[in-house]
């Protein structure tokens, strides 16, 4: 039997430690008038770098309008917008590699675009047609792509996390030179699945980074119905992991934490828990509507906060960005991503036999028989099936 | 009695047995203040204090199992799992602890006073994880109870004899008929009894046995067989373990013939356990084998899910296969 390990102080006093021991600070480097704050170190970003963040921050705010838009028109069923939290998601994909791995939990369009997910490939996975890379199977924004190491998305919440440690301790193995990101909310690290993958990433060595987006709410519970305690960043220390808390709406600080934290990760093989403080501006999803829990006035306070304007000041004060610019972009992108959403939802639907393939790699005898007979049955009741009767095989 | 729709039926369900109760609690995501994403515990925080009604952390183990805690203490509690497709973090809570609770302890403890509400089933564009219905994954455990209701009348009398039952249960809940289904449901307490099925149409030709939304399509399928002078009777089973095999078993020695339909995958799904018990009590008076009109051996899929489901026009047909076998 071992001795337990001599790693504590031995006290004689009987003390308890205070729950809120730990108070860990917000790491901020940008001002909303887009100045930095006093003792900020000067930026390591240069203007081609900044402009791809804004780049996707605009595309993505467009997207967003946009594929609301169509919902409420009912063209398409569902969507989640990523509103309020453009700088978390989209500096932390900027600041990592291409090649490295994204885990995303759903509202994460960003990261995928600053990867050139097309708006092609958005509308038609929106529209679940027959050229989305899923083949329709899933719900509006459940995203993936293996070209752009982006997993794909699975509604179940934190079952990615867990997932991001096997990826990165692979990638390890490997020696691929790559690392994982894995985001998820503040709600998700809720789920048993929070605690087992940050723990079996501490304990095995995983270059994963955990990127949190605590932005206040899941669904309808606040964050502090959610849990106790020093948010979420302290269960990284409790794990034993490298952990920092960064104001989310910040780019700045958000991008250098993450270039920092990837850096770390790679060089020990080891995991970093990054806690980025945020709020969801908008609804958790089409299906919701956040009346019903929080005020408007509350809302106000940190649309006062927009991340994206945030980052503007600070390129404008850059001499990187001019409103002609901005004028041209956001129109740029209304007209693409309309053209195309005309174009996605005349795509039809994918095939009957969709319906059968990828549930093993190749159809067993069974689901043979079952297509066979459910062809039959759409033959015989081609009005009753219409996205599928008339493209079926004689 | 006055006009509600299954969800106002739950609700209405959960306020009587709450003000009868002192210590009842009902418990899961986002159902405090916000009433729950379908808004089935609407108010009862307001009501009954948020002692008893609260929003809890996005666990479903934690929430199960927490139950399982409250209910081995004698207490009632109504825990809600958001999405049935959700519940399968809860499954060792489920399969390991709620159901053996009471054998394990040779009866010194139970969690009888636990009932397990979840919206299941699909029909609503919910895709692979918005859709599922997840009942054969519980059939096949020793000391739960399982009950599905098909409308608005059916949940509030079967959800009050859920809950005062003394055995845990699993309450599914069909999600797609939760504002379609409306009727006349009683302002008073009542209670259904669990383990016993209902003749919802008399037939003399074939027996369809059905649970949940699925009955919405057997009547729809049962109306188009009429037209070809097929007399079809329709059970709806209630109550899926333990299951009433005295009422099925009499419907199809009167018919001689039975369809079973339910919307989850037909492979080890709940109709094969029914037809294996059924050819065994009414092999004599069988005149064509059972049918199982199902979903198929795919996960659910959003854009084709018109033809995934096992609608009237399949179940019609599975009727007319089975008349002219």
């Amino acid at each position: 039997m071992t001795e337990p390990k001599a790693t504590s102080l031995a006290v004689h006093k009987l003390a308890f430690l205070d729950a809120n021991a730990l108070s860990i600070p917000v790491y901020q480097v940008l001002k909303q008038d887009g100045t930095l704050y006093k003792g900020a170190a000067k930026p390591d970003m240069d203007e081609a770098t900044a402009r791809r963040i804004y780049d996707n921050m605009v595309y993505i705010r467009v997207l967003d309008e946009r594929m609301i838009a169509a919902q409420r028109q009912g063209r398409i069923s569902f969507y989640m917008t990523c509103i309020g939290e453009e700088a978390a998601i989209i500096a932390s994909a900027v600041a990592i590699d291409d090649q490295d791995m994204v885990f995303a939990q759903y509202r994460e369009q960003g990261a995928l675009r600053a990867r050139g997910f097309t708006t092609e490939q958005f509308m038609n996975q929106n529209f679940s047609n027959e050229m989305d890379l899923g083949k329709g199977r899933q719900m509006p924004i459940h995203y993936g792509s293996n070209a752009l190491h982006y997993m794909t998305i699975s509604s179940p919440l934190a079952t990615q996390i867990p997932q991001a440690t096997g990826y990165a301790y692979a990638q390890k193995i490997r020696k691929t030179g790559q690392i994982t990101i894995c985001y998820f909310g503040e709600g998700a690290a809720s789920e048993g699945d929070f605690h087992a993958g940050m723990n079996m990433a501490a304990v095995h060595g995983a270059p994963v980074i955990f990127f949190c987006r605590n932005n206040g709410y899941a669904i309808s519970t606040p964050s502090d119905e959610q849990f106790k305690g020093d948010g979420i960043a302290s269960r990284g220390v409790g794990y034993g992991m490298r952990t920092i808390r960064v104001d989310g709406n910040d780019t700045l600080a958000v991008y250098q934490a993450t270039a920092e934290a990837r850096r770390y990760a790679l060089e020990h093989s080891k995991p970093v828990l990054i806690e980025a403080m945020t709020y969801r501006l908008g609804a958790h999803s089409t299906s919701d509507d956040p009346t019903g829990y929080r005020s408007k006035e509350e809302e106000a306070v940190w649309a006062m906060q927009d991340p994206v304007l945030r980052f503007k000041h600070w390129m404008v004060k850059n001499g990187w960005w001019s409103d002609e610019e901005e004028k041209a972009v956001y129109s740029k992108y209304r007209d693409d991503i309309l053209s195309q959403l005309k174009v996605s939802e005349k795509i039809p639907a994918p095939q009957l036999e969709e319906m059968f393939t990828d549930v093993y790699d190749k159809m067993p005898q069974h689901l043979i028989e079952q297509y066979e007979a459910l062809k039959a049955h759409v033959q015989q009741y081609p009005d009753v099936y219409p996205k599928t009767s008339g493209r079926l095989d004689a | 009695m006055s006009k509600m729709n299954l969800l106002q039926a739950v609700n209405h369900a959960l306020t009587t047995a709450m003000e009868q109760d002192p210590h009842m609690v009902c418990f899961g995501e986002d159902v405090g203040h916000f009433g729950g994403v379908f808004r089935a515990t609407s108010g009862l925080q307001e009501k009954f204090g948020k002692d008893r009604c609260f929003n809890t952390p996005l666990v479903e183990q934690g929430i199960i199992g927490m139950a399982n805690g409250f209910a081995a203490s004698g207490t009632t509690v109504v825990a809600e799992i958001q999405f049935g497709d959700y519940i399968f973090p809860a499954y060792d809570q489920i399969v390991n602890e709620t159901a053996k609770f009471r054998y394990r302890s040779g009866n010194e403890f139970n969690v009888g006073g636990l009932t397990i509400r979840t919206p299941y089933g699909g029909g609503i564009a919910g895709g692979l994880y918005h859709s599922q219905s997840p009942e054969a994954n519980f059939t096949h455990t020793p000391g739960l109870k399982i009950v599905v209701p098909r409308n608005a009348y059916e949940a509030k009398g079967l959800l009050l004899s859920a809950i005062r039952d003394p055995n845990p249960v699993l309450f599914l809940e069909p999600k797609r008929l939760y504002r379609a289904s409306v009727g006349e449901v009683p302002e008073t307490d009542y209670e259904i009894p669990l383990t016993v099925a209902d003749v919802v149409q008399e037939g003399k030709d074939i027996t369809l046995l059905a649970w949940g939304a699925q009955i919405e399509y057997a009547e729809k399928a049962a109306a188009m067989a009429a037209k070809d002078g097929i007399s079809c009777e329709i059970v709806d089973l209630r109550t899926l373990l333990p299951w009433d095999r005295d009422t099925v078993a009499a419907s199809v020695n009167k018919t001689g013939r039975l369809l079973v339909t339910h919307e989850a995958p037909i492979t080890s799904g709940f109709g094969a356990e029914i037809a294996a018990t059924i050819q065994e009590r009414c092999f004599l008076s069988l005149e064509a084998p059972i049918a199982r009109v199902c979903g198929l051996d795919v996960p659910y899929p959003l854009a084709l899910e018109k033809e995934y489901i096992p609608d009237q026009y399949k179940i019609y047909e599975g009727i007319k296969r089975t008349m002219n076998f």
